[in-house]
């Protein structure tokens, strides 16, 4: 995905990522977790990544993170290849490229105080002592901390404070690209909007790059400029986040979009009569056909051409979609609820 | 923020809590400081005999008698103590420092090497280990220390077994992943990470390889294998005790006591070490509660009634009130939304209502009307008849309903048997009727089926095909839908009203998704620290909220109208909620409300709002008047600091 030619390189640019768990023939012969797929992220910009459990969202995230080596692709962080730096060279771009999980329960060793979480970080960038402190400090408070949070465990924070606490150690060195793994998803309501303010807040004022992974479109729709929408390790569509929710061009973006409950009960009604009338069917655990498309048994548009070839990428409207009958949906399909 | 908790420093370690553990640790260090200094202070040399007094019982001369020679027991036992202490803290040394190793690299690298490694220990596990010692003796002689080095190598490939699991799932933890995106090396993410949070299992397992060494140590020493005469051993001087059992049994008491104490000490410190087990389990209540409310102060005019709670509490015993005053009505075929943040209560309202509450926690007050029956902290064995056939339920986690060890068969004919009394065959025929009235095309090949074998919408469905073998008048669905995907949510939402349709049962949804609730639900209450603070029907309560809480939950809600523009920031509602036992006198939600005023410091009734409805805000007649709007955040506003702990 290619935007305007720019000056500066992308924040962060994927191409034909591949990521197949486990070596061995026998990992050969399961379709990889990640298969073919591209994408950049502007300075600035967030990238919303939507998709069932087990479409590869996570696993993109890991590749980008070297936690999970790609099979095949490249990444590029600002223009440099990236893709098989060593764990010396990570140091460095560990500093430009950081991580915020899903769990704040399982992401802070609780067995260090918040302090010691943050230092051990600075410490590998050569950062010790009551400078480590005073950055720590910094850092809590601009993700809203008091700074005697440094002093404490983990356990005396709720769920929302410890999600900021693991923002605080992801921006302590300071990076311009953070991959946030759903993390809103562990957080109740009230909570999971301070902390989205407070991400939106952090990146326009630091300018930062998000990769924002979430099930939840109406999260994303918040956060997001842009979204990948992703099934079974493949891009189903691309494109801004307001063209993709409200004018799905794929037939899995239109389950997706029309799955997603709104607390408006009279609206809800119609969303649900529209969900209804899609017939897409339920996921099987078989794996698809890895010639044809990979959500055919499920669509109700799928037909000989849908199981005989992968349907690529291609432009329409503002949206990249990767389905043969993208030209019907909206059109002819789905059709008026009864 | 009142949410940060005071700090509660344990200083002393837990293990040391329990009576075991301070036996255990205690005598322990007893044992080998008095064993190792035992030259300096004991009244005999080891070898000292007194010819006279031979096979004495205990006298002030000889506080613990003499043996066979006349030596001085007290002295033997005592300075025997220093070898097999020491022999075996040596083998525990080697057998983690051959295992630790082996276990963390298995556990990071994975795949082969684990394999491999796993083969290895294998082997090593298949050798005899007694016939191996005894050659270990035979090839370098009567030499304790080596002897034990060879058997901690083969104790580390049992360490290994055990222990490997314990190295994996310690490696799930995010913080790992954090530590190494941070460019932590793999030996510094082990040592500070991994181990650390290994650090109980290995205590424990080092506690019971310690004693196994004591016994080693000392059985070989039974044998003839241990210190060469005079020199005294525990296992030895057994030996020769039994020798002369008949001339003076008391020899036996010394050695036999000083050694059995050491091994339970180092049991009972492994036991102290490994704390309580598990989680305290789930003890229905077994006093009849006096119950205030009568059954006859039901509402009126309500004909299809199905459930009535009033003023419902429920406290931990001893403790904190969790939920105070709840009052609801469920009718005949109506779902009703029980919405709120986590630690509001929710669950344990619902819970209350199938008498399934954990243990020392209890319904204080109130009445829970089912079908005119009074069943608020009935006793068990009436509860039970209820239980399953009446009031059914099924939980977030659909793999908690089945058990991994009997296929889907198993799990829904027997209770189909037990509920409606049917044979064998009968009731494989209703379970795939069941199977296909939630949605399972192919009902057969489920059936054969084990859950592990289901993904987790499937598991939901089976797990909803089991809640309806005793063909429950009132489902309790306790986030049915929060671990699945949105599209499997929507299918399980559709399929709920489907069985609602069908069946004319009531449904209690608890949930976190005011989508969800919007979706399925007839009428609503939001909870908020133990209480109901806004009910009514779905659409009054969702489209126009009475209660600031509720204004504010709608508001935190990203999903948007399809065509409306998207918020700049959400509203998101300040501070936490606060936990039970912390609840502010008055409205319990003021210290986080934009509409706090004096007078919601006082307690207050709640006020009738919607059609039969109520909201639990004493301004909320003002704030319909003036229209007031819960007032999202401005841009920034999530970077200024809160306030300090109080
Ligand atoms: N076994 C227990 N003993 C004592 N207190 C408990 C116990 N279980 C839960 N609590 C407390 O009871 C309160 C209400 O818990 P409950 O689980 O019912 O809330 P909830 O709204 O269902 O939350 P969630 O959405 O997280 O499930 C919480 O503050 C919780 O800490
Ligand atoms: S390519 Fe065919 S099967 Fe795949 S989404 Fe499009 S219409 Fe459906
Ligand atoms: S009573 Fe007062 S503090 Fe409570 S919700 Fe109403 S206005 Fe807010
Ligand atoms: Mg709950």
């Amino acid at each position: 995905m290619t935007t305007t030619v720019q000056s500066n390189p992308p924040a962060i640019e994927v191409h034909d990522l591949v990521v197949r768990y486990g070596g061995g023939r026998r990992a050969m012969k399961t379709p990889p977790a990640v298969d073919g797929v591209c994408f950049d992220i502007a300075p600035g910009e967030t990238l919303g990544l939507v998709g069932e459990s087990g479409s590869g969202k996570s696993t993109i995230g890991k590749a980008l993170l070297g936690l999970q080596p790609p099979t095949e692709g490249t990444i590029w962080l600002h223009g440099k290849d990236v893709t098989t730096a060593s764990l010396k060279e990570r140091r460095t771009l560990a500093s430009e490229l950081r991580v915020v999980f899903q769990d704040p329960y399982s992401s802070l060793n609780p067995a260090r105080r918040i302090g010691q979480t943050l230092a051990e970080s600075l410490r590998l960038i050569g950062i010790k002592g009551d400078a480590a402190r005073a950055r720590a400090i910094t850092t809590l408070e601009s993700v809203g901390l008091p700074s005697d949070s440094i002093d404490r465990f983990p356990s005396q924070f709720s769920g929302g404070q410890r999600q900021r606490i693991a923002i605080a150690r992801a921006l302590v060195r300071d990076p311009n690209v953070l991959v946030l793994d759903e993390p809103v998803s562990a957080l109740d309501l009230s909570t999971q909007a301070q902390v989205l303010n407070l991400l939106a807040d952090l990146r326009d004022e630091h300018k930062l790059a998000y990769l924002f992974i979430a099930h939840d479109l109406g999260v994303v729709r918040f956060l997001a400029h842009r979204v990948v929408v992703l099934y079974r390790g493949q891009v189903m569509e691309s494109g801004p986040v307001e063209d993709v929710t409200s004018r799905p061009r794929h037939p899995y973006s239109v389950a997706l979009t029309a799955a997603a409950p709104v607390p408006r009960p009279a609206e809800q009604i119609d969303r649900r009569a529209h969900r209804e009338a899609l017939s897409v069917g339920s996921a099987s655990t078989a794996p698809p056909d890895p010639k044809g498309c990979p959500f055919a048994s499920r669509c109700p548009l799928a037909d000989g051409q849908c199981h005989a070839e992968r349907p690529m990428l291609r432009l329409i409207g503002g949206q990249r979609v990767a389905c043969h009958h993208a030209e019907q949906v909206g059109v002819t399909w789905p059709p008026p609820p009864n | 923020m009142s949410s940060i908790r005071q700090a509660k420093h344990q200083r002393i370690p837990a293990f040391l809590r329990s009576w075991g553990g301070v036996f255990g640790a205690g005598w322990l260090i007893f044992m080998f400081l008095a064993s190792i200094t035992a030259r300096w202070w004991r009244p005999y040399d080891v070898a000292e005999q007194d010819l006279i007094a031979r096979l004495q019982g205990p006298s002030s001369e000889y506080w613990l008698g003499t043996d066979a020679v006349g030596r001085d027991l007290f002295s033997r036992v005592f300075t025997a103590g220093a070898l097999p202490l020491q022999a075996s803290a040596v083998m525990v040394l080697v057998a983690f420092g051959i295992g630790l190793p082996l276990i963390l690299i298995a556990a990071e690298r994975g795949g082969r090497v684990e394999e491999a490694i796993g083969r290895f220990a294998e082997t090593i596990m298949s050798l005899p280990s007694t016939v191996i010692l005894l050659a270990a003796i035979g090839a370098i002689g009567n030499r304790i220390y080596p002897v034990m080095m060879i058997f901690g190598l083969l104790v580390s490939a049992a360490l290994y077994r055990i222990l490997i699991g314990v190295a994996k799932s310690s490696r799930q933890h995010l913080y790992i992943d954090a530590a190494r995106v941070d460019g932590m090396g793999s030996i510094r993410v082990n040592l500070a990470h991994v181990l650390p949070s290994m650090a109980r299992p290995i205590a424990v397992q080092a506690a019971i390889v310690y004693a196994i060494g004591l016994l080693i140590i000392n059985g070989l020493a039974f044998l003839g294998f241990g210190p060469g005469e005079p020199q005294p051993s525990w296992g030895f001087m057994i030996k020769d005790a039994s020798d002369n059992i008949f001339n003076s049994p008391w020899m036996m008491v010394p050695p036999g006591v000083a050694l059995s104490l050491t091994v339970m000490a180092a049991n009972a410190l492994a036991d102290a070490l490994a704390g309580p087990l598990g989680i305290p389990e789930y003890t229905p209540p077994k006093r009849r509660r006096t119950i205030s409310a009568s059954p006859a102060q039901q509402s009126e005019g309500t004909d299809n009634l199905a459930l009535s709670v009033r003023d419902l509490s429920v406290v931990v015993e001893g403790g904190p009130t969790l939920v105070s005053g709840i009052s609801f009505d469920l009718r005949q075929g109506e779902v009703m939304g029980l919405v709120g943040e986590s630690g509001c209560g929710k669950t344990m309202t619902a819970r209350s209502l199938l008498g399934l509450l954990p243990a020392g926690v209890e319904v204080s007050s109130g009445s829970i009307i089912w079908q005119g029956r009074q069943i608020a902290g009935l006793p068990e064995r009436d509860a039970i008849k209820i239980r399953g056939r009446e009031i059914a339920m099924i939980s977030q986690e659909p793999m908690v309903a089945l058990d991994p060890l009997f296929s889907v068969k198993s799990q829904l004919t027997r209770p189909l048997r037990r509920f409606r009394g049917v044979g064998r065959r009968e009731a494989r025929r209703i379970a795939l009727e069941l199977l296909r009235q939630v949605g399972i095309v192919d009902a057969e090949r489920v059936l054969r089926c084990y859950p592990h074998q289901l993904s987790g919408g499937m598991a939901q469905r089976v797990a909803i095909a089991l809640a309806l073998t005793g063909s429950p008048k009132l489902l309790i669905a306790d986030e049915p839908t929060t671990a699945l995907d949105v599209t499997v949510q929507a299918e399980i939402l559709s399929l709920l009203r489907a069985l609602v349709a069908e069946t004319g049962m009531s449904v209690l949804l608890v949930s976190h998704d005011l989508g969800v609730v919007a979706d399925i639900c007839d009428r609503i209450a939001v909870m908020y620290s133990g209480q109901v603070v806004e009910a009514g029907t779905v659409a009054e309560v969702l489209e126009d909220p009475y209660h600031p809480y509720t204004m504010a939950l709608l508001g935190a809600n990203p999903h948007v109208a399809d065509d409306a523009p998207e918020p700049e920031r959400l509203a998101a509602i300040s501070g936490s909620v606060p936990p039970p036992g912390n609840w502010p006198e008055g409205c319990r939600f003021a210290d986080r409300c934009q509409f706090a005023a004096s007078e919601c410091s006082v307690a207050f009734e709640p006020e009738p709002a919607h059609v039969d409805g109520m909201s639990l805000c004493i301004r909320t007649g003002e704030l319909r008047r003036t229209g007031a709007q819960w007032a999202p955040e401005h841009r920034g506003a999530e970077l200024a600091v809160e306030s300090e702990a109080p």
